[in-house]
């Protein structure tokens, strides 16, 4: 599986990213700058957190517009694994490949600390390996990650098992029904606040994150195995 | 040359803590008369004189400048005075 990191001016968890992917899967990976404009080759998508463009105006809000998104928008209809961790949610939000938008933490505080975190749906190529309602340590980092819907989206989100993970305990910032990560219709966009590559080796204090990404090689595998055999 | 005013703000059923903060303070300040408070951004534009001028600027707020899932706007077009 080659991994593409997309990297914006003021990302800075672009490195924990690609080690995840590298050292933690073994898988070949490389760091795509936002003014490239292709992703072909790529089969799976990291969109990571940070602070592109300075947060100006709303965080992700100028990101959105960069060479490389109307190339991401392309992986993600083709139905590549597109994964946006913090920033790289924010970034999703803004493009419009999940519903809805990010207000300020309900608390106006930061908040950095790692939190347990609620597998709701553990049927996504992204979940596979963890057990559904399973609770897991991951850390979260961001002071815009109260996540916002309106009523109708929500209940859409509800119904269709959309909301993959969810604060267990209390929730950090305010976010609606708890939601720490959603998923798009097809099931291969899914965008989290939490960081699962910060959390990507026990040396890190958890490496509950690693299993997300083993997840996403072994639905690959399984894909392209089909492919071969079909 | 047009000068546009754009005001945006969180639509009402969003709630707004930095609001919320700026009003608490305000009450611990003892201005008791305060019910609510929004904040919201202000951002001008200078623009090219051209027929569609508030057609464009639709636009850019639609695309950019608000987020329409959360924020509604608003804008003044003004003729740029040249001192």
């Amino acid at each position: 599986m080659k991994t593409a990191v997309i990297v914006f001016p003021g990302s800075n968890c672009d490195q924990d990213m690609y080690y995840a992917i590298k050292d933690g899967l073994g898988e070949e990976v490389d760091y795509v700058w936002h003014a490239e404009t292709s992703l072909d080759g790529y089969d799976a998508i990291m969109i990571p957190g940070g602070f592109s463009y300075g947060d100006y105006l709303r965080s992700g809000a100028i990101a959105r517009f960069a060479g490389i998104m109307p190339a991401v928008i392309k992986a993600a209809k083709e139905g590549k694994p597109v994964l946006g961790v913090c920033n790289g949610f924010q970034i999703l939000l803004e493009a419009g490949l999940l519903p809805g938008a990010m207000l300020k933490n309900k608390h106006l505080k930061f908040i950095c600390e790692t939190v347990n975190l609620q597998v709701k749906n553990n049927d996504t190529q992204f979940t596979k390996l963890y057990n559904q309602d399973e609770v897991i340590r991951i850390p979260i980092a961001h002071g815009e990650g109260n996540y916002f819907c309106d009523d109708e989206t929500l209940k859409e989100l509800q119904e269709n098992n959309r909301i993959v993970f969810t604060y267990s305990g209390e929730n950090p910032n305010g976010s609606r029904a708890d939601i720490a990560g959603i998923i798009n219709e097809a099931g291969n966009v899914l965008g989290m606040m939490p960081h699962p590559e910060r959390a990507a080796d026990a040396l890190l204090g958890s490496d509950d994150g690693l299993r997300l990404f083993r997840s996403i090689l072994n639905h690959w595998r399984e894909s392209t195995h089909a492919a071969y055999t079909s | 040359m047009k000068k546009v005013k754009v005001f945006i703000t969180l639509k009402e059923s969003v709630l707004d803590p930095q609001g919320q903060a700026v009003m608490q303070s305000l009450h611990n300040m003892d201005y008791k008369a305060v019910k609510d408070v929004r904040i919201g951004k202000y951002i001008e534009l200078q623009m090219e004189d051209s027929a569609d001028v508030a057609e464009q600027v639709d636009t850019i707020c639609d695309q950019l400048l608000a987020n329409t899932v959360i924020e509604n706007y608003r804008y003044e077009v003004e003729e740029e005075v040249h001192s």
